[in-house]
């Protein structure tokens, strides 16, 4: 009577690990490691942050660095980013919103480890995390014709227009 | 005599769609007129734009502006029916109307960018002379 009592449990202890495994593999992805930066999807904001570069995810920096950026667009990096104050003040609305220190705290977390808050950081780039994270990359593939600076992620991390930085 | 309702809603909703239409296919047109009123104002012999000067404008390397972008070429490639690169990757669409049919219907985007780049390439503000004679020279591309 023991027997088959045993056996008939085997396919649901089985059925039980797959469900677990495929829920901490689902539930991994979903959150994308410390990698998923969710893209840009306002339209306005997609339009006029990523006409020159790639509209860079807002969970990437806090709240106070993208402030600090939008009230000055007319020396934006050394170029003429200026914008009608209508429009810079809905981007920055959004940005803000869903900055790294604000809804988008989940993704930009790891990200803004060890950023202060006296001198909020312009430059993703110079993030302590963003630094530590690319320290292999050798000079000459920064210089390579299709990279040409650090702000061209999607050279490198094609599918970074998607949110995804895992390779 | 009334119009059936369903039949006047129809007429209603077709007077509304043409509106934006018609409205874009004047868009180019109407700009290149503002130009050229600018550039009467400023100089009175004003006779018109010229698409040659506009290719030489698109061209040509200045020295006013910043070091790595001398001409509109810099970013926007050698060919106006191709397309071009930023100096951030990213790429640019072909600047020839004839190959981004979509261009050069927004007013405020065309100024947008010639205040942005005549000030990059050339170091100052583009003349309304230059502008006209620039868009001329892509709406016939």
């Amino acid at each position: 009577m023991n027997m088959p009592r045993s056996i008939s449990l085997r396919p649901f202890i089985l059925g039980a690990a797959a469900a677990a495994f495929s829920l901490v593999v689902l539930g991994r992805a979903q959150a994308g490691g410390s990698h998923h930066f969710p893209p840009v999807v306002d339209p306005l904001v997609k339009e006029e942050c990523g006409s020159c570069h790639l509209a860079f995810a807002p969970s990437m920096l806090p709240a106070s660095s993208w402030q600090r950026m939008m009230v000055n667009l007319k020396d934006h990096f050394g170029d003429d980013a200026s914008l009608d104050p209508a429009v810079a003040a809905k981007i920055t609305d959004y940005l803000v919103t869903n900055a790294g220190d604000r809804g988008g705290q989940r993704y930009g977390d790891k990200l803004l480890r060890g950023v202060t808050s006296d001198r909020p950081p312009l430059r993703i780039t110079e993030l302590p995390k963003w630094v530590r994270e690319h320290r292999k990359v050798p000079d000459w593939e920064w210089k390579h014709k299709e990279v040409r600076t650090r702000a061209n992620c999607t050279a490198c991390h094609v599918d970074a227009a998607k949110g995804y930085y895992d390779d | 005599m009334t119009l059936n309702p369903s039949l006047s809603a129809l007429l209603g909703c077709i007077a509304i769609l043409s509106l934006p239409a018609a409205a874009l296919a004047g868009t180019r047109e109407d700009q290149l007129a503002a130009y050229a009123t600018a550039a009467r104002a400023a100089d009175p012999a004003f006779a018109g734009f010229s698409p040659a000067r506009g290719k030489i404008l698109h061209t040509r390397s200045f020295a006013g502006g910043k070091p790595d972008t001398p001409a509109c070429t810099s970013c926007h490639g050698s060919e106006p029916r191709g397309a071009g690169r930023t100096p951030a990757g990213k790429a640019v669409e072909p600047m020839a109307l004839s190959a981004s049919p979509s261009r050069y219907t927004d007013p405020a985007k065309v100024e947008k960018w010639f205040k942005r780049n005549c000030n990059e390439v050339l170091g100052r503000e583009c003349a309304p002379l230059e502008k006209g004679d620039w868009l001329s020279f892509m709406l016939g591309q």
